[in-house]
């Protein structure tokens, strides 16, 4: 069991790369610390599996260090580095047993029948495989293969961590609640260090404590699910989390407002000054579509705007507005008014985020 | 044109794959099968295309029954699950081949590939090779194939499911978009209930081969039929509520979607439960709670909550259920409908609430059969 830390990390598929463009991984400084429930998240070609591979000893990379335990692994080979490993589609050996499966990694290793068979029994309880322990694995379905394969990655009781590879992906979805709160109690039950990769912010975030987002190479945001929610350090984290995104407009700063169209909405003083500071390309005002306020008659700090559309999810409505030219997305639940044609709309203040050139604008 | 199956039954091995479905499908529809892995979607959707036959019954396109006519002659298109494209070919050329199978001369092809593909967002990929593009490119090219020949049923076997959530949303709102002018049949296959509510349009539930109910989205969403049909619309699982904790017909089942579960009353007479935290899954912008009652590990009740609780394995909540959004079920599972709620629901009325508590409080003469 290990914290896995890397250090000045970069990537590059090229054999001499210039633009940060080359880079599959840009330089990052990042620590998974040991036992913790990590989640990576980002978009399919946002470097995550090559991280991924980086960690395993599968890929060298072209910059930087790979740490376990402080001490570096960058020479070291896949099977040296003790990781565990497991991919989306299950792999599993058809021909054997479940048992037979869950045992393999130990056996390998020759340990003793009694130890390897009250390992394979207390993994099997845990992922409830006990009943399917003298089945033979092609006769499962998708669904526990790919518990087979979890379990046979949680087997080892020596392993420095392990990393799983978007795991959930072939699950039914009405049983990817369950295996996801397998995999938490996995985790919780055996303290090891663990890594998800996935593109689905739901998995992520009930799984892991921590999710770093990735996009284009870097991590762009750390944080709880809460921290990526409630305050985006980048727009990409905006759009990313949350569906639909977070609402982005471009705007001018202008006399403590952000401007837009024939718009001026009042921003936090603090948050104006230090925007105004960075003298940025580009400034856009953010707010979620879930912290958009309608009422159906004006009141003080409301603009007037325009439904466009409403769609119904079941137990909410994404409602699609259009102020000063620019379309919105508002969020209200089952049984709230369902505005129609014109609707007043509320940006409350503490939802208001300002980005400069993408990154969230905060007052020390 | 229309498509219609009467009372379509197929087997493999003598084990029923879809079992009796009649359905029907008007011009320019678009149309969701919902249903679990192995519920018969792929199933249904492949003798729809003609790819197998029917063991019993009849599909009829514009009313002309296709049994006999060939694959390649049905003007039919289908998109997969695994992005299928000719990896030799380029973009162009894979997006080009059913018009040229048709015999489309070139001025036609150039005019109708560049014009999918710039609905699709692909124009720029047109030269390069399906395996250079990423996931949901090379699925979107598969789509554009499916589009360009102007079928007049198109398939989709959950294509979406390999990709991004965050490109899922995207396009699945391009779909709807192109076919909103559209006079093609859409028949789309998914297994999550969500997609449906987001696509819209017609949902029919598929269970054990069988189509258990059809409709509005929304309506399904809201008003199901049976115990199936409510928990194949919801995700995560219903709740299944005890009898014996509330004072109701006894023989009657009744369940909650999670979403529909608060920590605050809603109404004074809506339902309580005192249950113990097992854990709180915090998402960001919603918490998913799990919990159970004191005395039992078995019977879980989970919710949905909107924004971010904080909460302790072991801690003790109430939650409260309104009766506005409770599903009562007889022991056959059937959905028991008042008719004043009925009609309320259709008056789009919030005092609908009302009329479960007589489910609940009256004896069962109060109610009939839905």
């Amino acid at each position: 069991m290990a914290e896995i830390e890397l250090s000045s990390l970069a990537h590059s598929y090229h054999a001499s790369p210039s633009a940060p463009d080359d880079y599959a991984i840009r330089q990052m400084n990042h620590v998974w610390e040991q036992g913790g429930a990590y989640a990576l998240l980002g978009p399919s070609g946002c470097g995550k599996s090559t991280l991924l591979n980086i960690i395993s000893g599968l890929l060298s990379p072209s910059e930087g260090h790979v740490l376990f335990d402080g001490k570096e692994v960058n020479h070291l080979s896949p099977a040296e580095r003790n990781i565990a490993q497991v991919f989306q589609f299950p792999v599993v050996y058809d021909t054997m047993t479940v048992y037979d499966n869950l045992a393999f990694p130990l056996t390998n290793l020759g340990k003793d029948k009694a130890s390897i068979d009250q390992r394979v029994r207390e993994i099997a309880a845990a992922l409830e495989l006990d009943s399917d322990l003298m089945r033979k694995a092609n006769n499962l379905s998708a669904d526990d293969k790919q518990k087979v394969s979890m379990g046979r990655g949680l087997v080892r009781d020596d392993v420095s961590a392990i990393l799983l590879d978007e795991p959930l992906t072939v699950i039914d979805p009405s049983l990817k609640w369950k295996l996801r709160r397998q995999l938490k109690r996995l985790h919780q039950q055996f303290n090891i260090t663990m890594v998800l990769v996935t593109h689905d912010q739901l998995e992520a975030s009930t799984f892991a404590d921590k999710i770093a987002v990735m996009y284009q190479g870097q991590i762009v945001q750390n944080g709880s699910p809460q921290e990526l929610f409630e305050q985006p350090a980048h727009t990409f984290v905006g759009y990313f989390i949350g569906s639909p995104g977070m609402n982005f407009i471009e705007v001018s700063l202008d006399n403590g407002c952000a401007n837009f169209g024939e718009l001026w909405v009042p921003l936090d003083a603090s948050v104006y000054s230090a925007a105004v500071k960075l003298s940025s390309q580009q400034i856009k005002l953010g707010i979620r579509p879930e912290f958009v306020r309608l009422y159906e008659q004006f009141k003080e700090g409301t603009f007037e705007a325009r439904v466009t559309n409403v769609e119904n999810l079941g137990a909410y409505k994404i409602v699609t507005i259009e102020l000063a030219g620019k379309r919105l997305k508002a969020r209200i639940e089952e049984d709230d008014w369902v505005p129609t044609d014109r609707v007043y709309v509320e940006f409350p203040l503490q939802w208001l985020k300002v980005y400069a050139d993408d990154y969230l604008v905060t007052v020390a | 044109m229309s498509l219609t199956l009467n009372n379509v039954s197929r087997a493999v091995n003598g084990v029923a794959h879809i079992d009796d479905v009649s359905m029907s499908f008007s011009a320019g529809s678009f149309n969701v099968l919902l249903g679990r892995t192995l519920s018969g979607k792929t199933s249904l959707m492949r003798l729809m295309a003609g790819l197998d036959k029917p063991d019993s019954g009849q599909i009829l396109m514009h009313g002309e029954d296709l049994s006999g006519v060939p694959v390649q002659r049905r003007n039919v298109s289908m998109v997969y699950q695994q992005f299928i494209n000719y990896p030799h070919l380029s973009v162009f050329d894979n997006i080009a081949s059913p018009l040229r199978v048709a015999g489309k001369p070139a001025s036609v092809v150039n005019r109708k590939v560049k014009e999918i593909a710039s609905l699709l967002h692909i124009e720029e990929f047109l030269t390069r090779m399906p395996l250079d593009l990423s996931g949901g490119q090379q699925q979107r090219t598969a789509m554009a194939r499916a589009l360009v020949k102007d079928a007049s049923l198109i398939l989709f076997d959950e294509p979406l499911v390999n990709l991004d959530y965050k490109l899922r949303e995207e396009l699945r709102t391009e779909l709807r978009e192109l076919f909103k002018e559209s006079k093609t049949v859409v028949v789309y296959a998914t297994t999550e209930p969500g997609e449906a509510l987001a696509l819209g349009g017609v949902t029919s539930l598929l269970h054990q081969g069988q189509m258990i109910q059809s409709g509005a989205a929304h309506e399904v969403y809201s008003q199901p039929d049976n115990m199936i049909a409510a928990e194949l619309f919801s995700e995560p699982s219903l709740n299944m509520l005890e009898a014996s904790d509330y004072q109701h017909p006894v023989g009657k089942l009744l369940s909650i979607r999670p979403e529909h579960v608060a920590l605050s009353a809603y109404q004074e007479n809506d339902l309580k439960l005192d249950l113990i935290v097992d854990v709180a899954e915090i998402s960001g912008s919603e918490t998913f709670l799990h919990m159970r009652k004191q005395d039992q590990q078995q019977q879980q009740i989970l919710a949905r909550l909107r924004g971010v609780h904080h909460h302790q394995s072991g801690d003790l909540v109430t939650v409260y259920f309104p009766q506005s959004k409770l599903f009562c079920f007889d022991a056959d599972g059937n959905t028991l409908v008042n008719d004043s709620k009925q009609g309320q629901r259709k008056a789009n009325n919030t005092s609908s609430k009302v009329s479960t508590v007589a489910i609940l409080e009256n004896s069962s003469e109060a109610i009939t059969d839905g």
